[in-house]
């Protein structure tokens, strides 16, 4: 520890959220910075570069108003942490953990790092329990897993937000007590929300059922605070699912606006850019939040991760979608044609994958014909997508009886299964559904 | 021999500390945190730091060791999980819990089990340097343990269960012999000389063994996009690679894969063998959110352990998914460096820092007359499936096969999602004519036969786009028919069934069978004679 103040007004630069601070003596990386303004306001930053006694700050808030001669920094000697209690349950943040929901702060059992610690790979458990998110097109052909991050991959103008909104209200584990007697939460991390998503948002989060925690970072915010808060998010899972046992999935929207503020900071360190201006860091940078999903082996709870992406172009190999398939376990990914055809979600289930469903699904986890029912709707599917292909240049009329049947069960299994507006389906129901449509079709044994 | 932290950033920092060598092994801060001295310069040296920065201060105390970053070498190695630094993972979970901490020494000796020394010298028999002491058994492996440095009398030795901490013999009163030896992590290892010669090395995937064979002491690289089954096929070669000793590394990959790959390797048996499939597979997981640093090393780490047992005779075989990994890491440290960076951001010397890793494959008959090999594949993720990027092309130039995973195979469900088009493989001329004497004679013939028939197909297919399959000639749609089996029931693999290991033999009896059903077809309707089913063309 640090005896005295340890304050400096040597502010040599001011650049976007950057700050150079020239002649102090000790400071650490990472540590976390209190910048007052001339006025005396405050906002936060962190060390993210020492040379000699020049030192490299990040602010998370707004840098407007500063100025060389009567601004201060002051450093704390500690690095970033998140304040942690049950009580946090049910509450609402920004994107620097201040509540925004008119209550006070809870009262901090303890404090955690918010970057974490990466989990030992041999005390990994393996994700094998399914969380029910109620859309059939994720729990009986795309299977969810406890301890799995599985993105959303959106486009823009597509209901991603509904999704979302779906997901966080309809999402389930087979039910479970656990010390606080609760078994499930949602927690909620919004990047760059305009106040109309807010609005819908919140809408949402009033009708939960189950207990959530949201930081809502809105576009008006400071964008390097979009840096900051999935770590919140994360650090506060951590604690509820290894520390009380709870199984927890994170939601977080949109991870575009996360890895723009990555670049931007990026940019305003002149730092040599990669792939579209984004920094070469980026895999390493995401994967220390989406590889804070998992479990652990004779420990209950769980982290489960959900981001949605938005592919900027449309381009799945853009890198922000293209390094988040390389870290997650799988994709769901939107459609554009089917969002046009008024399906809802707009899934589409070919290019989707979740990775980890073969151990999640079957006998004792799901139901013992869940494979085989969602084998037959994918190659089906699949078949009668490219058979739509061929009716575009060759006509129906031209077509076979089995390519007919092939074209009609797609649109069935379009209409049926994969739209289903906002009705909640359970995993029976599911594939219940799905057993009927097959049967109907000829394509499964009753 | 100690100094202090004068500038952090990213995973380096710059060190005042005179007297410090190139390569040194450094504690770093309050928090003692592993690094290697990268850079000397007039005022100051630049530290690699092998574990997180974060709250590493400015001014705190900076040691040399005197020594450089080491692999330790010896029994025990076999059936652990170690960390990119061979830290074991187990040791560490114990320590300090499921999350990982920082600055944490690795224990003196890797071994955990009990383990025997037979000894071949006795007390009072005099040594010279580098002569065998005697061998410590563990499970079909000798381990020599010789006098490293110089000789002199035994004056005291053990007999049968030891200690691995403790030393196995004193030569001179003084010296302390132990079971194990520390070596350098980026050193290769000596050897006599590398042989030419190249045997097959039986993969148990029949799309490689049959159309782009391995051979023993080869290099192949597997680069594919997001999803395109790298991973998977890594792993199942790991499983059915006939081979004595797998090292695997996960290097900056998935916590949960590696979680999934020990629960399901402890389970199962080696084909070859019937021990535990661990028995012969050492682990290196340095996952995605583990330390970047810690990620560059860990291939070094895993390539020091492989020529150990080469060196032992052992035919070796080194996974490492994914090698793009590495090359970020050694990228995201030259940037930390401020060096000036070449394409793409990577450093100028990744080729030839790639091409020396490369080289450390090969066929060698070791310093004490035995012959090992020790043989490398590589998965390589492209940034959006992109072949033309640096690190792809690189593995290009010194790969002897390439195995090109396909996005649009894969998004068809068709694993192992190898181009039987663009692949190839260097070792095919040698590595055939022994699957001909060891298999059938007719093995090479069949792969003519088969390359033809997926030739044919794709120009039919171009065909048949045109005018439709009804369009095509009676003798054309069997080609298309036999085609689609030889992809869907013999290329195809399914990783999750019985069908994930298919031993040379099986491969042989599936082929053989596809390619008689068509010659037979052929014939017969050369004859006049074929009925309409066998007409018809598998989607
Ligand atoms: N041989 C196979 N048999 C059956 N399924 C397979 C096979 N290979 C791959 N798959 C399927 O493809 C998915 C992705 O495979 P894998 O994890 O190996 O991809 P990858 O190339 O390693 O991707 P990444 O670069 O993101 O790590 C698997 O989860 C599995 O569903
Ligand atoms: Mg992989």
């Amino acid at each position: 520890m640090r005896l005295s103040e340890h304050s400096f007004s040597t502010l040599v630069s001011v650049q976007g959220p950057l700050i150079f601070v020239e002649r102090v003596i000790e400071a650490r990386m990472g540590e976390v910075v209190a910048i007052v303004f001339p006025d005396g306001s405050e906002t936060e930053g962190e060390v993210l570069k020492i040379q000699d006694d020049t030192v490299l700050i990040q602010t998370f808030g707004d840098s407007r108003g500063l100025d060389m001669d009567h601004s201060r920094v002051v450093f704390t000697d500690v690095i970033k942490q998140a304040p942690l209690s049950i009580d946090i349950l049910g509450r609402a943040f920004d994107g620097s953990f201040r509540p925004i929901d008119d209550i006070p702060m809870f009262v901090p059992d303890e404090w955690a790092p918010v970057s974490g610690r990466p989990l030992n790979p041999v005390a990994r458990a393996r994700p094998q329990e399914l969380i029910e998110t109620g859309f059939s097109t994720i729990d009986g052909l795309n299977t969810l897993v406890k301890g799995q991050k599985l993105p959303i991959f959106s486009v823009a103008g597509l209901p991603s937000k509904e999704i979302a909104a779906g997901i966080l209200e309809n999402a389930r584990t087979p039910a479970q007590v656990s010390r606080s007697g609760q078994a499930f939460v949602v927690v909620f991390v919004a990047l760059g929300l305009t106040h109309h998503e807010y609005a819908f948002y919140r809408d949402t989060l009033d009708r939960l059922r189950t207990h959530f925690v949201a930081f809502i970072n809105l576009a008006k915010d400071p964008v390097v605070e979009r840096l900051l808060a999935p770590r919140f998010g994360l650090t506060v899972a951590e604690y509820l699912a290894f520390e009380h046992g709870l199984d927890t999935l994170v939601v977080i929207t949109d991870m575009t606006n996360y890895c723009d503020a990555l670049r931007e900071v990026s940019t305003a360190r002149e730092e040599l850019p990669g792939r579209r201006g984004y920094p070469g860091y980026m895999y390493s940078d995401l994967a220390s939040i989406y590889e804070r999903a998992g479990r652990i082996k004779g420990q209950a709870g769980s982290v489960t991760l959900l981001p949605v992406v938005t592919m900027p172009e449309d381009d799945i190999t853009h890198p922000i979608p293209d390094l988040t398939g390389y870290i997650t376990e799988g994709q769901i990914v939107l459609g554009r044609e089917l969002h046009q055809r008024g399906i809802f979600p707009p899934v589409d289930v070919l290019p989707s994958l979740s990775r980890l469903m073969q151990r999640g699904i079957g006998e004792g986890r799901t139901r013992g014909d869940h494979r085989e029912i969602a084998n037959a709707l994918y190659t089906h599917y699949a078949k009668g997508r490219d058979v739509r292909r061929l009716e575009a240049i060759v006509g129906r009329e031209g077509m076979s009886d089995t390519d007919k049947t092939m074209l009609d069960f797609a649109d069935a299994f379009e209409k049926e299964i994969v739209h289903q507006g906002r009705e909640r389906r359970d995993i029976n129901e599911t594939l219940d559904r799905s057993r009927a449509l097959l049967v109907r079709f000829g394509l499964v044994q009753q | 021999m100690s100094g202090r932290i004068t500038g952090i950033s990213g995973p380096t920092v710059s060190v005042h500390l005179p007297g410090l060598r190139l390569y040194e092994r450094v504690t770093v801060g309050n928090a003692r945190l592993m690094g290697e001295v990268v850079r000397l310069e007039q005022q100051r040296a630049i530290v690699q730091v092998y574990e997180s920065t974060r709250g590493l201060g400015i001014g705190e105390p900076v040691e040399g060791t005197g020594t450089q970053l080491t692999v330790r070498l010896g029994p025990g190695l076999l059936g652990q999980t170690f960390d990119g630094l061979q830290r074991p993972l187990e040791w560490l979970l114990r320590a300090d819990g499921p999350f990982m901490q920082t600055g944490r020494e690795s224990p003196v000796c890797p071994a955990s089990g009990t383990l025997r020394f037979q000894p071949l010298k006795k007390r009072g028999e005099e040594v010279r340097a580098g002569e065998m002491l005697g061998y410590v058994e563990e499970g079909t492996f000798r381990h020599p343990v010789v006098t490293v440095e110089k000789g002199g009398t035994v004056s005291e030795i053990l007999e049968g269960e030891f200690d691995p901490a403790a030393p196995l013999a004193r030569i001179d009163d003084v010296t302390e012999i132990s079971s194990f030896h520390d070596w350098p992590v980026r050193l290769p290892r000596p050897y006599g000389r590398k042989q030419t010669i190249f045997s097959p090395l039986v993969t148990g995937q029949r799309c490689i063994d049959f159309l782009f064979p391995l051979a023993r002491g080869g290099t192949a690289i597997f680069p594919g996009g997001f999803g395109t089954g790298k991973t998977v096929l890594e792993q199942s070669i790991a499983k059915f690679a006939e081979v004595d000793v797998v090292v695997y590394v996960g290097c900056g990959e998935r916590g949960n894969e590696m979680a999934e790959m020990l629960e399901e390797f402890s389970t199962l048996a080696d084909p070859y063998s019937d021990r535990p499939l661990m028995d012969r597979t050492i682990v290196i997981a340095n996952t995605s959110n583990m330390p970047v640093a810690a990620r560059e090393a860990s291939i070094f780490t895993a390539v020091a352990m492989a020529e150990y047992y080469r060196d032992l005779g052992c035919n070796v075989l080194l996974l490492a998914d994914s090698l793009s990994r590495w090359a970020e890491a050694l990228r995201e440290i030259s940037s930390a460096l401020e060096e000036m960076p070449g394409e793409e951001g990577y450093p100028t010397y990744l080729a030839s820092r790639m091409a020396e890793f490369f080289a450390r494959a090969g066929v060698v008959e070791t310093l004490d007359g035995k012959v090992g090999s020790l043989t490398l594949m590589l998965s390589v993720s492209p940034p959006g499936g992109d072949f033309t990027e640096p690190v792809t092309q690189a593995c290009l130039r010194t790969t002897g096969s390439f195995f090109m995973l396909d996005t649009a195979l894969a998004h068809r469900r068709h694993f192992p999602a190898i181009d039987w088009f663009q692949s190839f493989s260097l070792y095919e001329d040698s590595v055939v004519s022994s699957f001909d004497a060891d298999i059938s004679p007719d093995w090479s013939e069949l792969r003519r036969e088969t390359r033809t028939l997926l030739q044919h197909e794709e120009r039919l297919r171009e065909v048949a786009e045109i005018v439709g399959t009804e369009g095509l000639q009676d003798s054309d749609r069997l080609v298309m028919s036999a085609a689609g089996e030889i992809r869907q029931r013999f290329l195809a693999q399914n990783a999750y069934t019985e069908d994930a290991f298919s031993p040379p033999r099986q491969t042989y009896d599936a082929i053989r069978e596809i390619l008689v059903r068509h010659r037979d077809a052929t014939r017969r309707l050369e004859e006049g004679h074929l009925p309409d089913e066998s007409l018809k063309i598998p989607t």
